[in-house]
């Protein structure tokens, strides 16, 4: 693999890295298998490349971050105050931004950007060819990190965060469960749509069908992290705290990109990745129950062979 | 202190699975009383504790709460005034935020969100000294994760969060049925000291017929979906768990062969 995969896997891995962390906020911290994102990416991508062919890169990026979390309120509305099942409301969501999309890129299902000046090929001209666009990612990364970790202990992130973990509790504690669950949800959606936004500018284009997978793509960065780099801090520092916790997030989410560019250096063709993906995923997700199953049926063999052996020797 | 004006509340209204659980409940609670209610399963004393914490609203009647009605309140809000424990320990406490972060949760009862962190060095040592009060050394285990204590420990700790900030009225479902009878006895303890400690009105949910007549000063028996029995005072000190028996069979026109019935 050459230097110059590597940056770029580093670069793309970091703004797909906020995407996983919007990822992380609704589905380990809010305990919601949150759909939107699909949509919320590609709202997050089309509001900031329409932004940057007027000339207003930074404005796109909030934006589309506005954008986002717009989206992930309405979720967590149609889920909180007419009580559909999250997962369905989401489905609902993205489905509806699929229209939306295509109408803030004009009605076109993709726009490019040619010649314009975005985010990043400023910061490649101002500091670094090859390293302007991962040091982007860098920063706003860093700075998403710190007030995320920061939030996540004020009151309100406390509140959020037990809405996941027992949401009777959090009733009994005179907190609106649909507040701290709308709050997580705009936060995740603003992330993921932060994530579209920088995406849309480095990539050069919007497309309606780049949200596509996304989900699955997340998710699958987001248990990477937790397995390899999780695993590994917990053998280091021997603790575990939401910091550690973010951050080997964020490098599974490069480890992602890494693996992704691997498989297509042995020539695995670009349309399997989703598959790959998604098989990635279900292992990870299963490994205890199938840790589970395999010693179970372990120790089944080996009573067998104690019962045989002591059944040869009545004989 | 609470007052319940004639609430009745019917399931499934209509369908062949109509079932009236409350009918028609008055009831007048003084400042500071403890009443502990018993009944066979079915007869509406957890519904009771629904409708008063407003997990249902009610179908007719009103609830009174210190002066206020709280009839068509909703449940979060009139979590801030009232506590409420469950049989199962588990229910009370989120699991992977640790015994601190528990407790500053329910301390936000009291003073709504606060711009700010979840905790000040004041409020730490404020929990400290309140977990001290349990007797049971959680007050070294501040970071410890509270899905790592055992149920009754549990069950300590969401009894102190529930107590935290002093409540006008305090619900105890059936708190100590999930745990071993010395670890029970100890969390009933710790209940009694804490209710008398703050002089909190307190209704309390038993099986045990024995602990329904020590503790508190009244008793309410339930059957149906109505109060069938309440003693206190003179009448209940001399209350025996056969006379009670006794007196369900009258009031209730039910044969009771033994008291299994009651406590099954």
């Amino acid at each position: 693999m050459s230097l110059y995969t590597l940056t770029s896997c580093i670069e793309l891995g970091l703004l797909y890295g906020l995407l996983t962390l919007g990822i992380y906020i609704s589905y380990r911290i809010l305990n919601i298998a949150d759909l939107t994102v699909d949509g919320s990416f590609t709202l997050g991508a089309a509001v900031s490349v329409m932004m940057t062919t007027i000339g207003h890169p930074f404005l796109g990026i909030l934006l589309g971050m506005i954008a986002g979390s717009l989206a992930g309120m309405v979720t967590a509305l149609l889920h909180t105050k007419l009580k559909i099942q999250p997962i369905l409301a989401g489905i609902l969501t993205m489905t509806g931004l699929q229209s939306i999309n295509i109408s803030v890129m004009g009605g076109k299902p993709n726009i490019g950007l040619l010649n314009v000046e975005t985010l990043f090929t400023k910061s490649r001209e101002l500091f670094d060819k090859n390293f302007g666009g991962s040091l982007v990612g860098l920063l706003i990364c860093t700075l998403v990190i710190m007030y995320m970790v920061l939030f996540l202990h004020t009151q309100v992130g406390l509140s959020v965060r037990a809405t996941g973990d027992n949401e009777d509790m959090v009733k009994s504690s005179s907190i609106n469960v649909d507040f701290t669950k709308t709050i997580g949800l705009m936060l995740a959606n603003a992330l993921v749509g932060l994530s579209g936004a920088l995406i849309g500018q480095n990539q050069g284009f919007a497309d309606a069908s780049m949200g596509i997978g996304m989900v699955v793509a997340g998710l699958a960065s987001l248990i990477i992290g937790e397995i390899i780099f999780g695993t590994l801090a917990e053998l280091i520092f021997r603790k575990k705290n939401i910091l550690i916790h973010v951050i080997s997030v964020l490098l599974g989410s490069v480890t992602y990109r890494v693996i992704i560019a691997a498989a297509l250096e042995i020539n695995i063709s670009a349309s399997s990745m989703k598959l790959i993906s998604a098989i990635i995923i279900t292992l990870a997700i299963s490994y205890p129950v199938l840790k589970e199953q395999l010693a179970f049926n372990r120790k089944k063999r080996l009573h067998g062979k104690v019962r045989k052996e002591n059944e040869t020797c009545s004989l | 202190m609470l007052t319940l004006n004639g609430i009745s509340k019917t399931f499934h209204p209509g369908t062949v699975n109509e079932r009236a659980a409350l009918k028609n409940i008055s009831l007048h609670l003084q400042p500071g009383d403890f009443v502990t209610i018993i009944g066979s399963n079915g007869a509406g004393k957890s519904t009771l504790f629904n409708m008063i914490s407003g997990n249902f609203i009610v179908d007719s009647g009103g609830i009174i709460l210190d002066g206020q009605d709280i009839t068509f309140m909703k449940e979060h809000k009139r979590a801030k005034v009232i506590g409420r424990l469950f049989q199962d320990p588990l229910k009370g406490s989120a699991p992977s935020m640790t015994i601190e972060e528990n407790l500053a949760l329910a301390y936000m009862r009291g003073t709504g969100f606060k711009i700010g962190f979840g905790m000040q060095k004041k409020e730490k040592n404020f929990f400290r000294e309140k977990l001290a009060q349990l007797d049971l050394g959680l007050e070294d285990r501040m970071k410890t994760k509270v899905g790592l204590l055992s149920g009754g420990q549990r069950q300590a700790v969401t009894l102190m969060m529930s107590t935290l900030v002093t409540p006008k009225l305090l619900l105890l479902d059936e708190h100590t049925a999930a745990l071993d009878p010395a670890t029970a006895e100890k969390v009933l303890q710790i209940t009694k000291e804490i209710v008398e400690a703050e002089h909190i009105t307190t209704m309390m949910i038993t099986h045990n017929i024995q602990s329904a007549l020590e503790l508190g000063n009244r008793t309410i028996m339930m059957d149906e979906g109505k109060i069938i029995l309440d003693i206190k005072g003179k009448e209940r000190e001399g209350m025996t768990t056969e006379k009670l028996l006794e007196c369900f069979k009258k009031a209730s026109h039910k044969v009771l062969d033994n008291d299994r019935m009651l406590l099954a």
